[in-house]
């Protein structure tokens, strides 16, 4: 190599920095959606829906969490922040004050639909009909003792059956998220909780000691019953398919699209499927929702756009392209309510969360 | 006989054992490591091959100017509007004229890919005269009904069809009007939600660019550093010092320069997220290291009597370097570059932080549009729930490992071919 190829590499090189001077410059005409990976699947349908139909730029949309989502939305206002976050649960109150701190002054909310948490063992298993009681017995850390009495031993069950007669005789084994997914949160929240609350002296002490009440009804046992199989709830359908007598726990739609290799345990009696979550007999269902930077609608182009794609009802409503892929629709007038918000705009004022 | 022979006579049958001992531990461990990797790439391979095709089926299209709304076929705006999946339903309800109830009709249309109304949007766009006309199409099946198609009789019992689709799906095979095409939408199209529909050569664009810029940045930058440091730089504490460093920060988990690219390009200089750009500098930063190590041994390896050569005629220390050691010592940092460049190119971590682990349809179309790769691309895939992703998975990665294969088969034939034995 001579020194004039040299200096021509030298030369690219110093190029390519000037080049990345004028990037931040130019303004931004796709949508920048970040947040939950229990919304992206759904979407990420309207984005593509949105960007064929439109004829405009495809939405980009980052699987960042619901928390991680709301941190970078709440970061301020201007180009290289988000247009829209996706939440699987609603927006927290210390995280509208971030957000009105950053500039973020206006946000309009919208709730999408619902989403079960599935409890579900293979077709080869048995069929299982479990109380939210029995699952807090079988899976939370410290338990009642069984022997009576307002105090708490280390989870002594084995089997089911220990847990409540009526159950079969099988090791207890459930597969499920680990405590970095949001599905986790929401199984330990909705169902162990759902079932610590149906002790009354437990549930008491929520009034009293918020902190302990919380260690004890969210804990997870971790002598081997529970086991964490990973973000990836494919893989939780896998080994619930080569391990007849696990239970696994994953969301609403991997059960839709995996009929064939899984089924769903009743939880109190009540099989998960449209109806029961969404009315909220099935007890393990949670809401989704999004919020739009109402800052950025009318720079970015398309924004409302997107959003009159998503509330449409060929989107969410009952017969949507949603539903396809296991969206648990609102209740009707649920859904006007929230396409009525989100066509004004409306902007939240903090009260509501 | 003497003492030691007989001693040595003794011992023999023992270290001949020894040896044998040895040898036969070799062969087990290269058994061990090559079995893993058939395992891998037959389970691989078993899973994604059947991604690479998929399934059509005939139908008879009108271009029914009432049906699709349209008057003029050369006015954009209404042909973007048009009802083209009324077109396809009309087609496909035409073949099964005895379906009437209104679930059923769903359930029938449902066999039909969304991107059927595209395509006959894309052929009325590109020849306006077909509006009013008829047409015999091969069109797109839904992933459900092509997994069904493609899988054994024990996977069709579990495929997601009800009983009537299955019925009207096995009336279409058996009248010969499906057929197994190969799957050119893979190569052709950006990330879907519809398995069907999605596309792998968004992600490996989105990867060219990345690497483009690792490339542009890490090649001259870490060359220039490793001669530097081992032909002008004084020995002192402080390049020791220099030296331990880079050392070290080959080592470093690669999640946390995705955090430093975070915190310096994206928050202080305010670059756009999502772009191959700030990806590419990510992993300029990951593979500094291994560049400048690597092109640091290749000098070493020119022999100092080249140097002393050089230096004899009166070569000045810049002449001697840039004349001399430096292409002797190309071929060694050529393989260290494209060794660095494989591993970026399987890289995700940092890039999560930098927000490239996203959902892009558009195809990038340079290092300044928004983009992801194809690692991504393979961990996206991996955790979507449709079914037929499983395959698409399978397939993204044996199309990941033929690029690194490529690289690793390219980095070894530069170094026989330039190698030069001294």
């Amino acid at each position: 190599m001579n020194v004039k190829m040299k200096a021509s590499i030298v030369g690219a090189a110093a190029a390519l920095a000037l080049a990345t001077a004028p990037a931040t410059a130019i303004a931004r005409d796709t949508i920048s959606i970040v947040g939950s990976s229990t919304v992206y699947p759904f979407a990420t349908v309207v984005a593509e829906r949105f960007g064929r139909a439109s004829g405009q730029p495809t939405p980009k949309i980052e699987s960042t969490g619901s928390g991680g989502g709301m941190k970078i939305f709440c970061q301020g206002v201007g180009e290289n922040t988000p247009d829209i976050t996706n939440a699987s649960r609603r927006m927290k109150t210390s995280e509208f004050e971030l957000c009105q701190k950053n500039g973020v002054k206006d946000i309009t909310e919208v709730q999408i639909g619902y989403d079960g948490l599935a409890l579900a063992n293979s077709v080869k298993g048995q069929d299982m009909d479990i109380t939210l009681r029995d699952l807090y017995l079988a899976l939370a850390k410290d338990v009642p003792d069984p022997k009576g009495g307002e105090k708490l031993v280390p989870n002594p069950y084995k089997t089911w059956k220990d847990v409540n007669p009526a159950l079969p005789n099988i090791k207890i084994e459930v597969i499920g998220p680990p405590p970095t997914s949001g599905t986790r949160d929401s199984f330990n929240e909705l169902g162990v909780e759902g079932g610590c609350k149906t002790f009354d002296w437990l549930k008491a002490m929520k009034g009293q000691d918020k902190d302990k009440y919380k260690a004890v009804c969210r804990s997870i046992r971790e002598d081997g019953a529970y086991i964490e199989a990973g973000e990836n709830d494919n893989l939780i359908i896998q080994k619930l398919e080569s391990t007849p007598d696990a239970l696994g726990a994953f969301g609403y739609s991997f059960l839709d699209q995996n009929r064939g290799g899984v089924k769903a345990v009743k939880i109190n009696g009540v099989e998960p499927d449209m109806n029961t979550i969404s009315s909220g007999d099935y007890p393990m269902s949670r809401s989704m929702f999004f919020y739009v930077k109402k800052a950025h609608v009318g720079v970015v182009p398309g924004i409302e756009g997107y959003i009159k794609e998503f509330t449409s009802e060929r989107a969410w409503g009952e017969e949507g392209y949603l539903v396809d892929k296991g969206l648990i629709p609102s209740h009707k007038d649920e859904r006007k309510k929230w396409a009525k918000n989100a066509a004004a705009l409306n902007s939240m004022t903090g009260k509501e969360l | 006989m003497s003492k030691t022979t007989e001693k040595v006579r003794k011992t023999l049958a023992r270290r001949y054992r020894a040896e044998r001992r040895f040898k036969a531990f070799g062969i087990v461990s290269i058994v061990i490591g090559l079995s893993a990797l058939l395992l891998l790439f037959g389970d691989i391979i078993g899973k994604g091959h059947s991604a690479f095709f998929e399934h059509y089926v005939e139908l008879s299209i009108t271009y029914d100017p009432e049906t699709l709304e349209i008057e003029d076929a050369n006015d954009p705006e209404q042909l973007r509007y048009g009802n083209f999946e009324g077109v396809v339903r009309a087609a496909i309800q035409e073949r099964f004229p005895r379906v009437e109830e209104r679930q059923d009709r769903r359930a029938l249309n449902a066999l039909l890919s969304t991107s059927a109304g595209y395509e006959l949007r894309d052929r009325l766009e590109a020849d306006p005269s077909l509006l009013g006309q008829k047409e015999t199409l091969w069109l797109q099946l839904d992933d459900d009904a092509d997994m069904f198609l493609k899988g054994s009789e024990k996977q069709r019992e579990n495929a997601r069809l009800s009983p009537q689709q299955r019925e009207w799906v096995l009336d279409l095979e058996a009248a010969g009007e499906t057929r197994s095409e190969f799957n050119r939408s893979l190569f052709t199209s950006g990330d879907s939600r519809e398995p069907e529909q999605a596309g792998i050569l968004g992600a490996i664009l989105g990867s060219v660019f990345t690497m483009l810029v690792t490339l542009a940045l890490s090649f001259p930058i870490g060359i220039a550093a490793a001669i530097y440091l081992e032909e002008f730089a004084p020995k002192n504490r402080f390049t020791d010092f220099i030296e331990v460093n880079i050392n070290n920060l080959a080592a470093v988990p690669s999640i946390i320069f995705g955090l430093l690219g975070l915190a310096i390009f994206l928050s202080w200089f305010g670059m756009p997220r999502s772009v191959p750009l700030v990806g590419g500098i990510v992993l300029t930063l990951m593979t500094l290291p291994t560049v400048i190590i690597s092109s640091r041994a290749a000098i070493k390896a020119v022999p100092p009597s080249i140097r002393e050569a050089a230096m004899g005629l009166g070569a000045s220390k810049m002449q001697v370097v840039l004349h001399h050691v430096l292409p002797l010592a190309m071929p060694g940092m050529l393989t260290g570059a494209i060794i660095g460049m494989a591993q970026a190119l399987g890289e995700t971590a940092p890039l999560l932080m930098i927000g490239m682990v996203a959902f892009i349809v558009e195809l990038p179309t340079g290092p300044l549009s928004a983009a992801t790769v194809l690692p991504v691309q393979i961990f996206l895939w991996a955790g979507s729930p449709e079914q037929s992703f499983v395959a698409l998975t399978s397939a993204a990665i044996m199309v990941l490992l033929a690029f690194l294969i490529a690289m690793n088969t390219l980095a070894v034939v530069l170094r026989k071919r330039l190698e030069r034995r001294w």
